[in-house]
């Protein structure tokens, strides 16, 4: 059973981040000010908070283009990716990487990267990185189901496995690869069994119940401090928004309104709150509270972006060499 | 190990030699340092230049990669942006074609795209093949092809001097660098110090004085080179050479300072001629320096074609000595006296066969 102030803390996780991304979507094309692609994690939240809720500080974790809700999860500046959407110098990246190469030194989130696949190897590196150091640090690679299409992952977890490293695999099957549906890219067979394959430990999860996957999270991460190796969890979940953008777009008909209101029923959020709610953990009028202090948060955190100065042009062709 | 031939006070050792005491040196000094490559620690270590490594480091140091060049450099990444410092090599730089996707995206951006926060000291080295029949794709020299991507330094020691002092340096910059290494280069010998020493990768080596034409050469081309610029001496012709053992960052100053002096440039690449390394040289040379020149630049590089594996195709694929005289000879005007030095240069090539660096070599690769 998991401690109350944890279960509320993933639940305040994953509010935070649905008003964040909720936030980041309407103002996208209110004032066009976010001039860069960005890619949602709303329906996805219990993810990103069950496994980084599980986490130290000091544990690295690395992600892909829809890595948002991974970054505030683990920690994350808010003001610095909101100032990154904005391409502001204050931004995580100076205004240099935009939404899809999201990083917190301070707070373990190692690096973003937008091509499918590519953050994978970097993830396992960072494992090798800390045992070799003699830290008990772990390292989470989030990845989503199209990547495993890739032979990067599969070298990476060949590696992870036979080093024994203390590394973990979140696979977030969302079903979908841009609009292409996973029943067209790959067979039917449990994705877990690509993991049993390379002799890592494998196991799924309910990707929308946040408890399950800290559940699992937790238990992985004492195999991996225990220096016993790493694991692969499969949490499968679903993207509610486009994959690119602010809107909705199930009128483009690559998949079903029944389906998406099958996963809509089962929210996240939602699920918790209701969870918390029945076992007396969440009064109403605290949950409403929270709300309001977390929209003050994203409200200050916009106006920082929107007041904070852009890059000096002139430093656009500093940094390629240390 | 054998102790090193010395004469005249040298410490004369070869190329992989060279290489083999670098890694050992700076594995010693920094316990960050690690070294992977497939045969990294097999029984003949990368043509001797990591033998005897895993016996003194043991095998977590000295890690014998699975065969997976993109995850495993991707790997590197990961462990040099915590604070390691990997060095990768791999057999021919045919084999990293795998692994580009983590190098031009992930190592070569890293330090640009978070503003500086990142670093990424992560050496790869890479083995430009020839001779012996290696054909097509074990023999490929791409050094512009990495030079093209700012973020990553491209350096191609020729000189076991060098290729001791500028992997030193490689390992202890903060940079991804790409050390690209003709198998060639791994046999010659050299007067090399014993102690741990860095050549700065930056700029060119100027390898001869001379007035009457500048010539810059890249990796092995510099053998050659300095055959022709030695034979044209004895001729009465004198020329300033190069070797621009530093790709990225290009530093040219010193080679266009000696075009405005010469007036005249032959720029001998050891890769394609089309795009290749030398046609940016060329290009930013005569940039700079138009107005000083007497003479059309000459490129010498490989032609519009794979490498070929008969050793009965290869003799007009590879540039040679004699051609660099043969394009002095056209652009100094110097043809009387220079014609006698391509001819007992091309009468020296006949002498002995076309497709290994020395007559001992019996591959196979």
């Amino acid at each position: 059973m998991i401690d109350p102030a944890v279960r509320l803390a993933l639940y305040r996780d994953m509010l935070r981040v649905r008003l964040i991304e909720e936030a980041v979507a309407d103002r996208y094309h209110l004032d066009n000010e976010m001039r860069c692609p960005v890619h949602l994690s709303i329906g996805q939240e219990a993810v990103s908070a069950g496994v980084c809720l599980a986490l130290r500080a000091d544990d690295q974790i690395v992600t892909t283009h829809r890595g948002h809700a991974h970054y505030l999860s683990k920690g994350g500046d808010l003001n610095a990716m909101l100032c990154e959407f904005h391409g502001k110098a204050p931004g995580c990246c100076g205004g240099r990487g935009g939404s899809m190469h999201l990083f917190d030194s301070a707070a373990g989130v190692l690096m973003s990267a937008p091509i499918v696949a590519s953050s994978i190897p970097v993830g396992v590196g960072a494992a090798l990185g800390l045992k070799q150091a003699g830290s008990d640090g772990v390292a989470v690679v989030f990845l989503g189901d199209a990547s495993v299409e890739e032979g990067v992952f599969h070298e990476s977890a060949n590696f992870a496995a036979i080093r024994k490293l203390p590394v973990i695999f979140v696979c977030e099957n969302n079903l979908f690869s841009v609009y292409t549906p996973l029943d067209q890219r790959q067979p039917d067979r449990p994705l877990t069994d690509l993991a049993s394959a390379h002799g890592l430990a494998s196991l799924q999860v309910d990707g929308n119940d946040c408890e399950a996957v800290y559940n699992a999270t937790a238990r992985a991460v004492a195999t991996a401090r225990s220096g016993a190796g790493a694991t692969f969890i499969l949490a499968d979940t679903y993207r509610w928004r486009e994959h690119c953008g602010p809107y909705y777009d199930n009128d483009l008909g690559y998949r079903s309104v029944e389906e998406f209101e099958r996963w809509r029923s089962r929210d996240p959020v939602d699920m918790q709150r209701r969870r918390l709610a029945d076992g007396k953990l969440l009064e109403a009028a605290a949950d409403e509270k929270l709300a309001a202090e977390i929209a003050d948060e994203i409200d200050r955190a916009f106006d920082f972006a929107l007041n904070a100065p852009f890059p000096d042009p002139r430093t656009a062709g500093d940094h390629v060499f240390a | 190990m054998s102790s090193p031939d010395t004469a005249d006070g040298q410490r004369l050792i070869t190329g992989a030699e060279a290489l083999r005491e670098a890694m050992d040196q700076c594995m010693a000094a920094d316990d960050r340092v690690f070294l992977m490559g497939e045969g990294a620690a097999d029984p003949k270590g990368i043509f001797g230049t990591t033998s005897g490594l895993v016996e003194t480091y043991g095998p977590d140091r000295v890690i014998e990669m699975p065969v997976a060049e993109n995850g495993l450099t991707g790997i590197a990444i990961g462990a040099a942006l915590m604070g390691r410092r990997p060095v990768m090599v791999h057999q021919r730089v045919d084999f990293a074609l795998l692994a580009l996707e983590q190098i031009f995206n992930n190592a070569a951006k890293a330090h640009y795209v978070t503003a500086g926060k990142h670093t990424v000291p992560l050496v790869i080295r890479m083995i430009i093949g020839r001779g012996w029949g290696q054909g097509p794709e074990h023999s490929q020299s791409l050094e512009s092809v990495f030079a093209h991507f700012p973020g990553l330094k491209v350096v191609l020691p020729s000189t076991p001097r060098d290729a001791k002092g500028m992997l030193i340096a490689a390992i202890r910059d903060d940079n991804p660098v790409v050390m690209l290494e003709h198998r060639w280069t791994h046999y010659t010998t050299g007067d090399v110090p014993e102690e741990l020493y860095e050549i700065p990768l930056s700029g060119p080596s100027h390898v001869r004085k001379g007035n009457d034409v500048t010539i810059v050469a890249t990796s092995y081309m510099t053998y050659e080179a300095r055959a022709a610029v030695d034979a044209m001496q004895a001729a009465g012709v004198s020329a300033d050479l190069f070797d621009m053992r530093v790709l990225q960052p290009l530093d040219l100053g010193p080679v266009i300072e000696s075009v405005r002096r010469t007036g005249r440039l032959i720029m001998a690449d050891v890769g394609w001629k089309s795009f290749g390394a030398g046609a940016e040289i060329v290009a930013s040379v005569v940039e700079q320096a138009f107005a000083d020149m007497k003479a059309a630049p000459v490129r010498l590089g490989l032609p519009d074609h794979p490498t070929p594996s008969s050793r009965s195709l290869v003799p007009d694929f590879y540039p040679y000595s004699g051609d660099i005289v043969a394009a002095t000879a056209n652009i100094t005007g110097a043809a009387d006296r220079l014609g006698p030095v391509v001819a007992a240069l091309a009468e020296a090539r006949a002498q002995r066969p076309v497709d290994v660096p020395n007559p001992d070599f019996r591959g196979p690769f």
